[in-house]
């Protein structure tokens, strides 16, 4: 079973129906013991970093999350969420990767939030990007990034360079929405459901 | 590189995809999820559903579709309909939305757009303006799906995109309503007008009618991304060789 952590309000239903077009069975929850004993654990997430931590407070899951030995997958800002610190509300994140969520340079004819679609090179060869080309698309929606360090899989450009895919052992993330970038997106999730528990 | 979104729009009214010419007489063009699945197959960067009669009918978009619709896609997914409180936004959201598209409703009450952002991120929120040029002034419209209700506001376009950016929009739809299904290319010069008077993301909307149209809009507008229907829903332009088409020439494409 996939616990898909029910903490940070919207677009949480997208990654279910991905899911399910996967054949995965997934289940929505803020238990925490229903997380801990899930086979894989999915922390989506958007709006403000400070405020979905806070939602993990409130639920009393911050300590849940980083006792994970099992798969996890951040999206988006559950991606970020794995990090240190935050300039998003000058925010303290679960600090299970070692790094600081930053918000893009302002440059002229520079729209931020970064929306849309962009290409992805991939430095480290991480089970979570296999048979993934370079340059691959994925969809984004976001001001702030993490930044690039030696946990860095796939590197994405928007006149910040940025991390666009993290690991650190069992702990994965992604910068973009996978459950709305088309086959590329379909392809992260399925090599993340068929890595080894 | 971030690319140029190709964006298909499903116009929605009683359970049907609908068009119409300069937002009049209404024609059926087909099922709502046939089409939503094809756009998603033939490489659309996102979709947007529109339930045209919802703002002027006093009721908000049917979110048995929302779902119905969110199912079978892969990519993002825009939602518009008379959206007036954050409970039907949420319940939207919940039901597989990406994001909100707000445009009488936001006329109607301002502060609507700065609670969306607030409650959702202002990656969520689309403002959609409809605009028509008329006497060398472009001016906001209201009500626009049906047509014995539509109003001219007394909005300046370019305030207005202005206005909604400084509340809190994410991004905003200029719908050019002169061009609206006409298929003679879309409003160049409007386009560029709003790109300077706005930072956030712009997306043109109206008057598609041939690959050139696509081409010009995004070489000299600097949109962000360009909406149609007719074209496509119709099959006179296939995503896929649009975007070969751009590609080619240069623009930033996602294949």
């Amino acid at each position: 079973m996939i616990a898909v952590i029910d903490s940070c309000g919207s677009n949480i239903t997208s990654v279910l129906f991905a899911l399910q077009r996967l054949g995965a069975d997934a289940t929505l929850t803020s238990n925490p013991e229903v997380i801990k004993k899930a086979e894989r654990v999915i922390l989506p997430g958007v709006g403000a970093a400070g405020t979905a931590m806070e939602r993990l407070k409130e639920q009393d899951l911050t300590h849940c999350i980083t006792s994970l030995t099992q798969p996890v997958l951040g999206i988006c800002v559950g991606m970020q969420l794995l990090f240190t610190h935050s300039e998003e509300g000058n925010a303290n994140l679960l600090d299970i990767i070692p790094g600081k969520i930053r918000h893009f340079t302002p440059e002229k004819d520079k729209t931020i939030p970064h929306m849309g679609w962009n290409s992805i090179t991939f430095g480290n060869k991480h089970p979570l990007v296999k048979d993934l080309p370079e340059n691959s698309y994925f969809y984004f929606v976001h001001s702030y990034y993490p930044q690039v360090s030696q946990y860095t899989i796939g590197e994405c450009s928007y006149g910040d360079t940025f991390s666009a895919i993290i690991a650190r052992d069992n702990f994965m993330g992604c910068q973009f929405h996978p459950e709305r970038s088309s086959k590329t997106g379909a392809l992260i999730l399925r090599n993340f459901l068929e890595m080894p528990a | 590189m971030l690319t140029k979104r190709i964006i298909p729009c499903l116009d929605v009214k009683d359970d049907r995809v609908v068009k119409g010419v300069q937002f009049r007489n209404h024609r059926d063009m087909g099922d709502i999820l046939e089409h939503a699945q094809r756009y998603a197959e033939e490489g659309a960067d996102e979709l947007v559903f529109y339930d045209i009669t919802a703002s002027s009918d006093g009721r908000v978009v049917d979110k048995e579709w929302i779902r119905k619709v969110a199912k079978v896609i892969d990519i993002p997914f825009c939602v518009a309909g008379g959206i007036r409180n954050i409970e039907d936004a949420q319940k939207i959201l919940n039901d597989g939305a990406d994001k909100i598209s707000v445009n009488s409703p936001a006329l109607e009450n301002p502060e609507f757009v700065t609670k969306l952002a607030e409650a959702f991120g202002t990656q969520c929120v689309v403002v959609g303006i409809d605009s028509l040029h008329e006497d060398g002034n472009y001016i906001v419209h209201q009500y626009t799906g049906d047509e014995k209700k539509t109003l001219k506001t007394s909005r300046d376009t370019m305030a207005w995109a202005k206005m909604v950016q400084e509340l809190g929009a994410g991004e905003i739809v200029l719908n050019c309503m002169n061009q609206d299904g006409v298929k003679k290319g879309y409003d160049i010069e409007q386009l560029q007008a709003i790109r300077r008077s706005v930072d956030i993301p712009v997306i043109a909307s109206g008057g598609a009618g041939k690959e050139e149209d696509f081409h010009d809009v995004f070489t000299m507008t600097g949109a962000d991304g360009a909406l149609a229907a007719s074209v496509f829903h119709t099959r006179q332009i296939h995503i896929a060789d649009l975007k070969q088409y751009l590609s080619d020439r240069k623009i930033s494409i996602r294949l």
